[in-house]
C-alpha cells in the first residue's frame, strides 16, 4: 500500500477530478457533522427549556404559599 | 417465559441511561473508522483504470446509499413495533430515523450526481437506481411531512408508522417497475454496470467506510432519539432532575 | 355473515353514488380539470401535431393521475365532518367492505369518466391511432389502482384541516409504478408491440391493491380518526 499522490497539490487536483471528489467529500462531512451537531444543540435547548419551566413552577408555588 | 426484559427495552429511561454510557465509545469508533476509511480511500487506494480518481467517490456514495435504504426499513420496523406493542420508545426511534434517512438519501443522490459528471458527462441521468433513490427520498419526505402535520403527536406517530409500512410494501414494486421502465428506455451510450469484482485494495477501504457509516448512523439515531425522549418525558421526575442538574451546572459555570 | 358483509359494500356504494349525483358539479370537477389542463400543453409546449404525438400518451396519463389525486382528498372528509365516519367505525360491521364500496364509488365517479373522455384528449393532443384502445384499457385499470392508493392517503390525512398538499406528497411515490406501466401500455400500443404485457401487470397491481388497500385504509381510519 502506498500513497497515490506525490504532493498535496496533486491530491487536491485528483488528476482533473478534484472538484467532483472534493465537493462530494465536503458535502458528506457537512451532512455528517450536521446530523451530529443538530441533536446536540437541541438536547441542550430542550433541557434548558425544561429547567426554566421547572424553575417557574417552583417560583409560582412559593409565591402562592406566601400569599395564602 | 419471562418477558420483562422486552418491556425494559421499551423504557425511555433505560435507553437514555444506556446511551449515556455507550455513546462516547461508539462515537469514537465511528470517528476512527470514518477517518481511516476516508484517508485510505482518498489517498491510498489505487486508481481505477477507467475512471481515474473520480471513482474515489464510491467510498462516500455506496455507504450513504446503503444506509439510506437500511434506514427506511429500520424506520418502518420501528413504526410496526410501535403499532403492535404500543411502545413509546419505538415511535421515538421511528421519528428520529426519518430526518437522518432523508439526509443520507440526499447525500447518496448528491455524491451520485458529482460522480456521474466525470463518468458519464452529465450530473443527472434517469437511470434506474438513481430514479429509485429519488423516489425513496420522496417517501422519506412523505413520512416527515405527515409527522409534522398532526398536532396530536399520538395520531401523527400512528399515521407515519402506517405510511412507512405501506412504503415498505411498495419499495420492491417501485424498484422492479423502475428497473423495467429503465430497460425500456435505456439509452445505448450509458452503461451503468460496476466492475464485477473489485480489487481487494479498493474493497477494503470501502468496507471500513461502510462500517464507519453504520456506526455513525447508530450514533446519530441515538442522539436524535435522546432529544425526542427528553421532549416527550419532560413531565417525568428523572428528566426534571436532569434539567435541574444541568441548569445548576450552567449557573455554577457562570459564577 | 357473508351477505351482511357484502351488504356493507352495496350500501356504501349506493350511498356515495347518490351523494355525488346530488352534487353533480363537484363530482364533475376532476373531469373538467382533466380536460382543461390538457389545453395547457399545446399552449405551453407547441401546437405542432408531430411533437404533441410524441408526448401525448405520457401527458394524458399524468393528468389522469393528478385529477384522481385531487379528488381523492375528499373521499373521507365529508363523512369525517358530519360524523358518519365515526358511526361507521363504531358499528360492528366489517370495515373493509364499506371502505371498498366507497372507493368503488369514487372510481365510478372519477376514473371511469376519465377513461371515457380520454379519446377526446387523445384527439386534441394528436395521439397516434394505435394508442387509443391501450390508453382506455390502461386508464380503466390504472385509475382504479390510483383510487385505492389515493384512499390510503386520504385516510391518513382525513383528520387534518389542510390535507390536500400533504396527500399529494404522501401518495405520489406510491403512484409511480402505476404510471410507469400505464404509460408503457400506451407506448407499446403506439409502437405496435404487445401492449397486453404491461396491461397485465397493471391488472396484477390492481388485484393486489384490491386485496391490500382496503385493509390498510380500514386500519388507518381506526388508528387516526378516533382519539
Amino acid at each position: 500500500m502506498k500513497f497515490q499522490f506525490q504532493d498535496v497539490g496533486q491530491m487536491l487536483n485528483m488528476g482533473g477530478h478534484g472538484f467532483y471528489v472534493w465537493s462530494a467529500v465536503i458535502v458528506t462531512l457537512m451532512i455528517i457533522i450536521g446530523l451530529i451537531i443538530r441533536p446536540l444543540i437541541q438536547h441542550r435547548v430542550v433541557l434548558s427549556q425544561i429547567g426554566q419551566d421547572l424553575a417557574r413552577e417552583k417560583l409560582r408555588k412559593r409565591v402562592d404559599g406566601e400569599n395564602n | 417465559m419471562n418477558w420483562t426484559w422486552f418491556y425494559r427495552l421499551g423504557s425511555p429511561l433505560w435507553f437514555y441511561q444506556m446511551t449515556t454510557r455507550w455513546l462516547p465509545w461508539l462515537s469514537l469508533l465511528a470517528f476512527v473508522l470514518l477517518t481511516t476509511g476516508l484517508v485510505w480511500g482518498l489517498g491510498f487506494a489505487p486508481q481505477d483504470a477507467k475512471q481515474g480518481n473520480s471513482f474515489r467517490i464510491i467510498y462516500l456514495h455506496v455507504p450513504a446509499s446503503f444506509l439510506a435504504l437500511a434506514g427506511y426499513f429500520l424506520m418502518a420496523t420501528a413504526g410496526a413495533i410501535g403499532l403492535i406493542w404500543k411502545m413509546k420508545l419505538s415511535y421515538m426511534i421511528m421519528k428520529s430515523a426519518a430526518p437522518i434517512g432523508a439526509a443520507l438519501t440526499f447525500l447518496a443522490l448528491f455524491t451520485g450526481a458529482v460522480w456521474g459528471k466525470p463518468t458519464w458527462g452529465s450530473y443527472w441521468v434517469w437511470d434506474a437506481r438513481i430514479t429509485s433513490m429519488l423516489i425513496l427520498l420522496f417517501l422519506y419526505f412523505g413520512v416527515l411531512a405527515l409527522q409534522y402535520a398532526f398536532h396530536n403527536e399520538e395520531s401523527g406517530n400512528k399515521a407515519s408508522a402506517v405510511l412507512a409500512l405501506v412504503g415498505t410494501v411498495n419499495i420492491p414494486i417501485i424498484y422492479k417497475s423502475v428497473d423495467w421502465w429503465y430497460t425500456l428506455h435505456q439509452p445505448s451510450t450509458i452503461k451503468l454496470t460496476s466492475a464485477p469484482s473489485m480489487h481487494p485494495d479498493m474493497f477494503h477501504p470501502l468496507l471500513v467506510m461502510i462500517l464507519g457509516f453504520y456506526c455513525f448512523y447508530v450514533v446519530a439515531l441515538c442522539l436524535f432519539t435522546r432529544v425526542e425522549i427528553l421532549r416527550r418525558e419532560r413531565k417525568t421526575a428523572w428528566v426534571g432532575e436532569l434539567a435541574a442538574r444541568s441548569s445548576n451546572a450552567v449557573e455554577g459555570a457562570k459564577q | 355473515m357473508r351477505s351482511h358483509a357484502s351488504n356493507g359494500f352495496c350500501a356504501y356504494l349506493r350511498r356515495d353514488l347518490r351523494l355525488s349525483h346530488r352534487r353533480l358539479g363537484e363530482a364533475a370537477s376532476p373531469l373538467i380539470f382533466f380536460i382543461m389542463v390538457s389545453t395547457l400543453v399545446p399552449l405551453g409546449i407547441t401546437p405542432d401535431p408531430a411533437s404533441l404525438a410524441l408526448v401525448a400518451s405520457g401527458i394524458i396519463w399524468v393528468f389522469a393521475l393528478l385529477a384522481t389525486m385531487l379528488s381523492a382528498n375528499d373521499l373521507f372528509t365529508g363523512d369525517y365532518q358530519d360524523g358518519s365516519l365515526e358511526q361507521l367505525l363504531i358499528s360492528p360491521q366489517v370495515l373493509v367492505m364499506p371502505v371498498l364500496g366507497k372507493v368503488t364509488a369514487h372510481w365510478l365517479v372519477t376514473g371511469l369518466p376519465l377513461t371515457i373522455v380520454s379519446p377526446l384528449l387523445g384527439l386534441m393532443l394528436s395521439l397516434p391511432e394505435a394508442g387509443y384502445f391501450p390508453m382506455m384499457a390502461s386508464l380503466a385499470l390504472g385509475t382504479a389502482c390510483l383510487s385505492l392508493l389515493g384512499a390510503v392517503g386520504a385516510a391518513l390525512t382525513v383528520s387534518l384541516q389542510k390535507g390536500g398538499m400533504l396527500l399529494a406528497l404522501v401518495v405520489m411515490p406510491l403512484y409511480m409504478p402505476v404510471i410507469i406501466f400505464g404509460g408503457a401500455t400506451v407506448q407499446y400500443g403506439i409502437d405496435g408491440l404487445a401492449w397486453t404485457g404491461p396491461l397485465a401487470i397493471l391488472g396484477a397491481m390492481l388485484a393486489a391493491a384490491i386485496a391490500l388497500c382496503p385493509l390498510a385504509i380500514a386500519g388507518v381510519l381506526r388508528l387516526t380518526s378516533i382519539n
